[in-house]
């Protein structure tokens, strides 16, 4: 029966909308997952942030106009300095007088009073936020205190959490960009979790030993973690030979480049180490101390705000969306993945293919190695056990068949969210690791049925429509 | 024992099967011949339960049966065996026999047993077969026999083969007819399907005819005494006769009226180990070659050399003069050979991906801006040109080319050769599982790709087709070209027929 024909408007919507879902299941899954966190997470929340204290500051100068004096209060860390400059600017530009600031304990705030008091000066109220205004020798001062109200949000929903979740899987974001390009070519890459581990140790040991150590320059340091990528590259560029010009299946020869791999990780770390500390040192693996503080910076740095890894990591999938929908390596892995003998009869350069997607996936673990190895300061030869698992079960959530052929960059980015955020919900929830395994088992499982189920939902969606 | 009362069954557009009724007694072996797409396939399907027709009735031993599978089929003793193996390569011989359910005693293997009815089962058909021997170590003859035992094992009472000789050599194939002979003698009854007729005549006591879903004619070489093996001689004329027929007045399009030019591909000894042997020919500018032959001739292997998709043994190829490299299809097309392939699914196109996409596999380069960037304005325009021209019917250029039917399915795929500029253009079975109008569409196409200059070698199963469209065409028969036919359309097809079953031919060549 030809579509939409006899049908009523209601039958259209309905079959549009269900067509929709059905095509980008995992983001309503993405988006029910964020609603099901956002729910169990919902507290009452106290902001410290600039916004808050600008509204503390208009509260007190409604209050007392600009004759008042001001008592300005806060703990001493960075997001608390922030909230009280905010007060002290709004105050300021009002004309408002500070009578003195606090950053630190209920004690200093006595303290302060105290001093305060002893030099004749007048006290009119005290600006800070809510965890302050509980302290006694706030509440005991005399004089009002005004704190910004506070509301009800979810914890999940914070831009901090939101932030911290996504950073922290962010490596397993960009391995699983390079597995998502592998996959489409029906094949598979165990060996990302250890030349992840190996880039960062080769990078690690690089800049401590050739380029510098502690003094390395930046350009060393750019140096040794190009070397660490250039490694994994190379062991992705070895798999993808073993699986064109050998025939061997890419299990078998990523399996074999996974041991060998981590084993290589492993005997860079404790050569260094006895190097270090002198050929009598145990043979146990510790992660390789980066000296250079400029190491920790594509790890632990930010860019307006936002975390380097991040700003990696939306860089990366910008650019392989694009190189998968439109340049012709794109196109090309996609026939190959979707009918090799087609493709091959088409004048594809299969094997050249193949090399190049391997290779592509061994640098992107290679970059999330240096992100790891940036992250920790150091290169750990443990980095990135198990994430092959993870990472597969990024790509195949994100809707990728193993198959071959079926997937998007796009979806990638969305499974490996789902799974941050399930492991992020189960967290806040305090949810236990071994639990975590079997709810992680079982979303694989999910996911890999409904890839099977598809053809027959598509028919049954048909059908019944 | 097995009666079929006009049976029919059709798919859509094809009507398969056309009321036929047929039928083969215990000790009788009936031949059933018919040219490639006569029904053959889907009348063993039903007969085997694979498949269930839409009309008619299946009397099997006297009771009406509706057969539910293949394994309800084999419980009431019907045996298949195809073409291709059933073997598992890597067990024994014995292991193999004895595969299926129902051998073992409470899922324990009853080896003693096992051994003494593999001897049995291997003695009857005198085959000289270590029981123990793995099959992957057996030869293919050895292996087709092995096949029937096995089918023996089930004491079926009827036994269908479908094409069992394809891939043996002449004597292996002797030794299966005498095989086959001697299971009709122990009282069972045998279909042999085969596209050489030396073998049925070898082997049927009864001979049938279908075309096109009928049956036309049948055969029956027991003299008036009845059975045995004191069996009439075959005419093979009065058979291929039959098996062409009258003309279906097929349609073609008129020949354009342009010239044929001067040579401009030139196939020398092309061979590739059995299967292609000394293949030699040429095509010039503006050509129609055609290809003609039964399955397994090798002709689909020349045109897959000559576009290399698969490696040759010896030979080369020249393009106006140029020796060409045939490692590999990429090559190829980049000197503007291409290749239209007979499985269009499996090896034209990628399934998952749009027709655009298909469309523009081959000639991304084409489409490039700098660095491999595809430009996707070009490409579409270029996409919509040809669709327009082909008039291919999809909703957008981004539908699926799976959902597509056949016969747009092919002009997308001509519409990617053509976009590439082929110089020469390889079509094998082009008109393959599409529809009339389709067809008619595609032949125009053929026609003005040689009207252009390029050359044309067109490779096709239906003798009508290739006459019809070929301007000269080349026969062949086992692995060699046996036959030139310079004026196909005023040609006799039973003439051509004659010589692609290889009739006429020294002994030495043919199989019986």
């Amino acid at each position: 029966m030809p579509e939409g024909v006899g049908e009523s408007a209601a039958g259209r919507w309905r079959r549009k909308l269900l067509d929709l879902l059905g095509r980008n299941l995992s983001v309503v899954v993405l988006a029910l997952l964020c609603l099901i966190s956002s729910v169990a997470t919902w507290r009452e929340q106290n902001p410290i942030t600039s916004r808050s204290g600008g509204a503390v500051a208009r509260q007190v100068l409604e209050a007392c106009q600009t004759t008042c004096s001001v008592l300005v209060v806060a703990r001493d860390t960075e997001a608390d300095r922030v909230f009280a400059q905010a007060i002290e600017q709004g105050l300021d530009s009002a004309g408002a007088r500070i009578a003195g600031r606090v950053f630190g304990q209920p004690r200093d705030v006595r303290l302060e009073v105290e001093r305060i008091a002893a030099a004749g000066g007048s006290l009119d109220a005290i600006a800070t936020h809510r965890i302050a205004s509980e302290w006694g020798p706030v509440r005991t001062a005399g004089v009002p205190v005004f704190s910004p109200g506070s509301y009800h949000w979810p914890t999940f929903l914070t831009a901090r959490n939101l932030l911290n979740v996504v950073n922290q899987n962010a490596d397993i974001a960009i391995i699983a960009l390079g597995m998502t390009l592998v996959i489409l070519t029906a094949g598979i890459d165990l060996s990302v979790g250890s030349l992840l581990a190996l880039a960062g140790v080769i990078a690690a040991v690089a800049a401590q030993e050739w380029f510098g150590g502690a003094a390395a320059s930046p350009v060393g340091l750019l140096a040794a973690m190009l070397l660490g990528v250039g490694a994994a590259a190379l062991g992705g560029l070895l798999s993808g030979t073993m699986v064109t010009a050998f025939r061997v299946p890419p299990f078998v020869a990523t399996l074999g480049l996974m041991m060998l791999a981590r084993g290589l990780a492993l005997i860079l770390a404790v050569g260094h180490q006895r190097r270090l500390v002198g050929g009598g040192a145990e043979g146990t693996p510790e992660a390789v101390r980066v000296d250079a503080a400029a190491f920790a910076w594509l790890g632990n740095g930010a860019v307006l705000g936002v975390p380097n890894p991040i700003v990696l990591m939306l860089v990366l999938f910008v650019a392989a969306h694009l190189l998968m929908t439109r340049t012709m390596f794109g196109r090309y892995v996609y026939a190959v993945g979707g009918n090799v003998e087609a493709a091959r009869l088409s004048g594809v350069p299969v094997t050249a293919v193949l090399l190049a997607v391997y290779c592509l996936c061994g640098a992107f673990a290679g970059l999330a190695g240096i992100v790891d190895a940036s992250r920790f300061e150091g290169g750990r030869p443990n980095a990135g056990e198990l994430y092959e698992l993870q990472v597969i079960a990024a790509v195949v959530v994100g809707g990728a068949s193993l198959a071959g052929g079926r997937g998007r960059i796009a979806g990638t980015l969305i499974g490996a969210m789902i799974i941050a955020v399930i492991q992020n919900g189960l967290n806040i929830a305090g949810v236990a690791s071994y639990e975590q395994k079997v709810v992680f088992g079982a979303l694989i499982l999910a996911a890999v049925l409904l890839d099977r189920l598809q053809p027959r939902l598509r028919r049954f969606r048909r059908k019944s429509l | 024992m097995l009666e079929l009362h006009r049976i029919s069954k059709s798919y859509p557009g094809v009507d398969a099967l056309r009321g036929v009724s047929l039928a083969v007694g215990a000790r009788e072996v009936l031949g059933l011949v018919g040219e490639n797409g006569a029904g053959k396939s889907t009348l063993i399907r039903i007969v085997s339960g694979a498949e269930r027709p839409d009309g008619g009735r299946l009397e099997f031993e006297g009771e009406t049966a509706a057969l539910a599978s293949p394994a309800d089929a084999r419980e009431r003793g019907i045996a298949v065996i195809h073409q291709e193996l059933s073997l598992v390569p890597q067990l024994s011989v014995r292991e193999n026999l004895f595969l299926g359910a129902g051998w073992s005693r409470r899922g324990i293997v009853r080896r003693r047993w096992e051994e003494g009815e593999a001897r049995r089962l291997l003695g009857l058909l005198e085959l000289d077969i270590d029981p123990d021997a793995r099959c992957s170590e057996l030869s293919l003859g050895a292996r087709q026999a092995v096949e029937i035992a096995k089918a023996l094992a089930l004491e079926p009472r009827l036994l269908i083969l479908d094409e069992p000789t394809a891939a043996l050599s002449p004597r292996e194939a002797r030794a299966l007819l005498r095989q086959v002979r001697g299971v009709a003698r122990r009282g069972a009854a045998a279909i042999y399907i085969s596209h050489r007729l030396e073998e049925i005549e070898a082997v049927a006591d009864r001979v049938a005819v279908l075309r096109d879903g009928e049956l036309v004619h049948s055969i029956d070489r027991r003299g008036p005494a009845g059975a045995g093996d004191g069996r009439l001689p075959l005419d093979r004329d009065e058979l291929i006769e039959a098996m062409v027929g009258r003309s279906l007045s097929m349609e073609f399009p008129p020949r354009l009226p342009e010239a044929i030019g001067e040579t401009r591909l030139e196939v020398r000894g092309l061979s590739a180990g059995r299967r292609v042997r000394d293949v030699s020919f040429d095509i010039r500018r503006g050509e129609v070659l055609g290809l003609a032959g039964l399955v397994g001739a090798g002709r689909t292997d020349v045109a897959r050399m000559i576009s290399g998709a698969m490696a040759s043994d010896g030979g080369e190829v020249r393009l106006d003069g140029r020796r060409l490299d045939l490692r590999s299809s990429r090559r190829a097309i980049r000197s503007g050979i291409c290749l239209l392939p007979e499985d269009r699914r499996g090896q034209g196109l990628v399934l998952s991906r749009s027709a655009r996409d298909n469309f523009a596999l081959p000639n991304l380069d084409r489409f490039r801006r700098l660095r491999g960037v595809v430009d996707r304005r070009r490409e579409g325009r270029a996409f919509s040109r040809w669709r327009e021209q082909l008039d291919i019917r999809v909703s957008s250029p981004r539908q699926r080319v799976a959902t597509l039917s056949g016969g747009n399915q092919q002009k997308v795929v001509i519409a990617r050769w053509l976009e590439r500029g082929a110089k020469v253009v390889l079509c094998d079975e082009p008109t393959r599982g599409i529809d009339v109008g389709a067809r008619y569409e595609i032949y125009e196409w053929i026609r003005r790709i040689a009207s252009e200059g390029r050359s044309v070698l067109l490779i096709s199963s239906e003798l009508e087709e290739v006459l019809g469209m070929s301007d000269r065409v080349l026969v062949m028969h086992d692995g060699r070209i046996r036959g030139e036919i310079p004026d196909p359309a005023r040609a006799d097809p039973a003439g051509v027929l004659r010589i692609a079953a290889g009739i006429g031919l020294s002994e030495e060549s043919s199989v019986a």
